[in-house]
């Protein structure tokens, strides 16, 4: 009875493993899953798939059968005809061959459009070691320096008069710590600013001028009129971003703050510019400032709509810091009183640092809307690229072009767009420590 | 990030730059070396930046000839664009020296905004255009018809007075620029497009089947469109309009920019020498030089040059002459002798 019969119901050997029923992996199975789970899901699917097959069967002949060369709206429609037969339909892309560059430059002069193509170079190499802290921090001296050589380069003119400028922040700083040694932080604080702004107004011209008559060093200066396209739209709205920004925390912290005055201006500030559209404040700049000024004033045109662009979208900077300053746990503040920090430090090493992380989707936002807000100069007669489309329209031979101009206007303001979302959501992920 | 409070800096910088008490409006442009001249942003055959950048058209050929006139050069002009809203503000407030931006001259503009038209360089008048399928083929059939209309214009003005005299509704569509118009037009957002005669003509060259438009015979109002400057500088005024008045001269005496060299040489015509400064010295009673209409006329050509060139039957524009013919030939182009 000890032979060892094997067993019938025991399996020694695992069955071959089956594949699974093809309706449930490879593409079967995902567009099983993804498309069609259900009876409502199915149909939703297919009128998905039909408006995107009419979309694709319109645009794509349209966009395939583009003329990239040809100087008129009407040349376009008979190359096209001819190709394509009678009555097909196609894009003049030609208009955007022949006028890419006012698009991007405006009427900037096209000999200096390196100008603008280094000023934009030296921002993004500026920008890169505050957006990306693993870059060397020596790169930070360039951070510095834009906001000084880029307008010079921009506008040209004497290299003095960016140098001057930049004295001023000098002379603000050592005042703010000659006297804050001797009467107290705010009280320097105050001085420095004031003696800052005395230089500005009354000291750093006549200095420049006269430092240009000594040793005359200047570039081909370019007047505001002629900046448009992308590159005006670009230029207001980094000064806008970069301005806004210090500005909205200024005043975020002043609507917090406990002096009385302080906040009741910055909680009227705040009130008043986000109670009021973009566009009145672009037509005060604009229309209103030019019967309050006296005849003759030159307060340029540009600079003027950067001040309101900046206002503007700092007052909704503002409430959104107020946003991640508000969401900060209170023993947050209490630790900070606790390790005996004064209020500036406090805010720098403690506060701001979390209260900025919480608040970056909207600040983003309120980047992004800031940058597609310049389109609004338009309307008050700055040629964006807004503006240029309508002055290509303009034109005999392109008039009655709309699609490709829009189209294309549109496409680069998303391609801006969208990096700069992409970006806040590196930083989200990137600063994300919570638990 | 900080650093960049700095660019608020230079924009208090920027406010530093005044001053300057304005004398007149001559002395102005010729310290400047620069006419501000304030343009539309943009309206086929009377004023568009070409490939390279140039202004081009009708209205330009105005400003051309003004700051040939002043300045010796017709290249020396700061072009501003203005839109509807923007335009009386920058020449009221000194921004610009002289508007020609295809501006109708009414009572209130002339007297209530304190502006001086100084002639008119195209008569133009409004117009209707309606899809041929309509079926319809006077303007007093538009009773009840979406009108798409630009604000802020004259024309919508206008409208309102001709379908109220005549006891119609229409139901208006508010469009800002003309190339808006065109499209909501094309894309049947209304049945019938309002606006100037010359701008329907152009925008109608401009569709791809322009023959299923048409433009409706009545006009139903009177468009002197011209180029104006501010009260109280009668010198500057007279200028531009003896400018203006050069170019008609110029075109009803046979001076053209091609025999006006030959001509300058002097003629047996006295008011030809009179205008080309080879006999007496008109220039020289408002601050000019002799030459200054030969310079304004050699700009860009007489007046018949520069409508044959910008807005005339044979460009895509394609304008008749019409009201705006000389008078001579039955139109209204009529400029006061010199002498």
């Amino acid at each position: 009875m000890t032979t060892h019969e094997p067993i019938a119901y025991v399996r020694e050997k695992m069955a071959e493993q089956k594949a699974p029923p093809p309706t449930s992996v490879g593409i079967l199975g995902w567009i099983r899953a993804n498309l069609f789970p259900d009876l409502v899901s199915g149909i939703l699917t297919v009128v998905a798939l039909f408006i995107v097959y009419s979309l694709v069967s319109g645009l794509l002949p349209w966009l395939l059968h583009g003329v990239w060369n040809a100087s008129s709206l009407d040349e376009c429609r008979k190359i096209i005809a001819e190709r394509y037969g009678e009555g097909a339909s196609g894009a003049c892309w030609a208009v955007i061959h022949e006028r890419f560059w006012q698009l991007m430059y405006g009427f900037y002069p096209s000999h200096l459009y390196w100008r603008p193509n280094l000023a934009f170079v030296l921002l993004l190499l500026g920008i890169a070691p505050v957006l990306f802290d693993n870059l060397p921090r020596k790169m930070l001296l360039i951070t510095i320096a834009v906001p000084f050589v880029g307008p010079w380069l921009l506008w040209g003119g004497s290299v003095w008069v960016p140098i001057m400028v930049f004295l001023g922040f000098v002379i603000g700083i050592m005042v703010n710590r000659f006297v804050g040694r001797m009467s107290g932080a705010l009280v320097g604080i105050i001085v420095g600013v004031l003696a800052a702004v005395v230089w500005w107004l009354f000291l750093s011209g006549p200095a420049a001028d006269l430092v240009q008559s000594i040793i005359p060093l200047s570039i081909e200066p370019v007047a505001s009129r002629n900046f448009g396209g992308f590159m005006l739209a670009i230029t207001l709205g980094i000064t806008g971003i970069a301005m806004s920004f210090p500005l909205g925390i200024f005043l975020a912290l002043g609507r917090q703050s406990n002096l009385v005055i302080l906040k009741t201006m910055s909680v009227g500030f705040i009130e008043f510019i986000r109670g009021v559209p973009l566009i009145t404040l672009l037509f005060v700049a604009s229309v209103l400032l030019n019967y309050f000024l006296p005849k003759g004033t030159e307060f340029d045109i540009i600079l003027r709509v950067m001040i309101m662009i900046t206002i503007f979208s700092a007052a909704y900077m503002a409430e959104a810091i107020r946003g991640g300053l508000a969401a900060l746990p209170k023993g947050q503040y209490e630790a900070a009183d606790a390790l005996g920090l004064d209020y500036w430090q406090a805010q720098r090493l403690i506060i701001m640092p979390q209260a900025l992380k919480i608040a970056i989707p909207s600040i983003v936002s309120i980047f992004i809307g800031l940058f597609k807000d310049t389109t609004l100069v338009s309307i008050i007669g700055l040629s964006d690229p807004i503006g240029w489309v309508k002055l290509i329209q303009a034109n005999a031979e392109w008039n009655g072009i709309v699609w490709e101009l829009y189209g294309f206007v549109a496409f680069v303001f998303f391609l801006f767009c969208f990096s700069m979302g992409r970006y806040s959501m590196y930083l989200e992920r990137k600063l994300q420590t919570g638990h | 990030m900080k650093k960049t409070i700095i660019l608020g800096a230079l924009t208090a910088a920027g406010l530093a730059a005044a001053g300057a008490a304005s004398a007149g409006t001559l002395d102005d442009v010729k310290a400047r070396g620069k006419l501000n001249c304030g343009v539309s942003t943009g309206l086929v055959g009377f004023a568009a930046p070409d490939a390279n950048g140039n202004w081009q058209g009708f209205d330009i050929g105005v400003c051309r000839a003004v700051a040939a006139a002043v300045l010796g050069d017709p290249t020396a002009i700061e072009f501003v664009p203005t839109t509807g809203k923007t335009r009386f503000t920058a020449l009221a407030s000194g921004e610009v020296d002289m508007l020609a931006r295809n501006t109708t001259w009414t009572f209130t503009r002339d007297v209530d905004l304190k502006f001086e038209f100084v002639g008119v360089n195209y008569y133009d008048g409004q117009g209707f255009m309606v899809p041929k399928s309509l079926g319809v083929t006077s303007a007093k059939d538009l009773d009840g018809a979406t009108v798409c209309i630009q604000t802020g214009t004259t024309t919508e003005l206008n409208l309102a007075d001709f379908f109220r005299s005549n006891n119609m509704n229409y139901e208006p569509v508010p469009i800002e620029t003309n190339a808006e118009a065109q499209q909501q037009f094309l894309a049947g957002a209304c049945d019938t497009l309002t606006t100037d005669a010359s701008g329907l003509a152009a925008t109608r060259a401009a569709f791809e089947n322009p023959h299923d438009y048409v433009i409706l015979p009545e006009i139903i109002s009177k468009e002197p469109l011209g180029p104006l400057v501010r009260h109280g500088d009668q010198q500057w005024g007279d200028i531009v309009r003896w400018t203006l008045n050069a170019l008609i001269s110029a075109e009803e005496l046979g001076i053209t920019s091609a025999n006006i060299d030959e001509l300058a040489k002097g003629t047996n015509n006295p008011e030809i020498n009179r205008i080309l400064g080879t006999e007496g010295d008109l220039g020289g009673m408002f601050g000019l030089d002799k030459q200054w209409a030969y310079r304004a006329i050699k700009a860009g050509g007489n007046y018949g040059e520069l409508f044959e060139k910008n807005i005339g039957e044979n460009t895509p524009v394609g304008l008749s002459r019409g009201l705006n013919a000389q008078w001579r030939d039955g139109g209204l182009i009529y400029s006061p002798p010199f002498r």
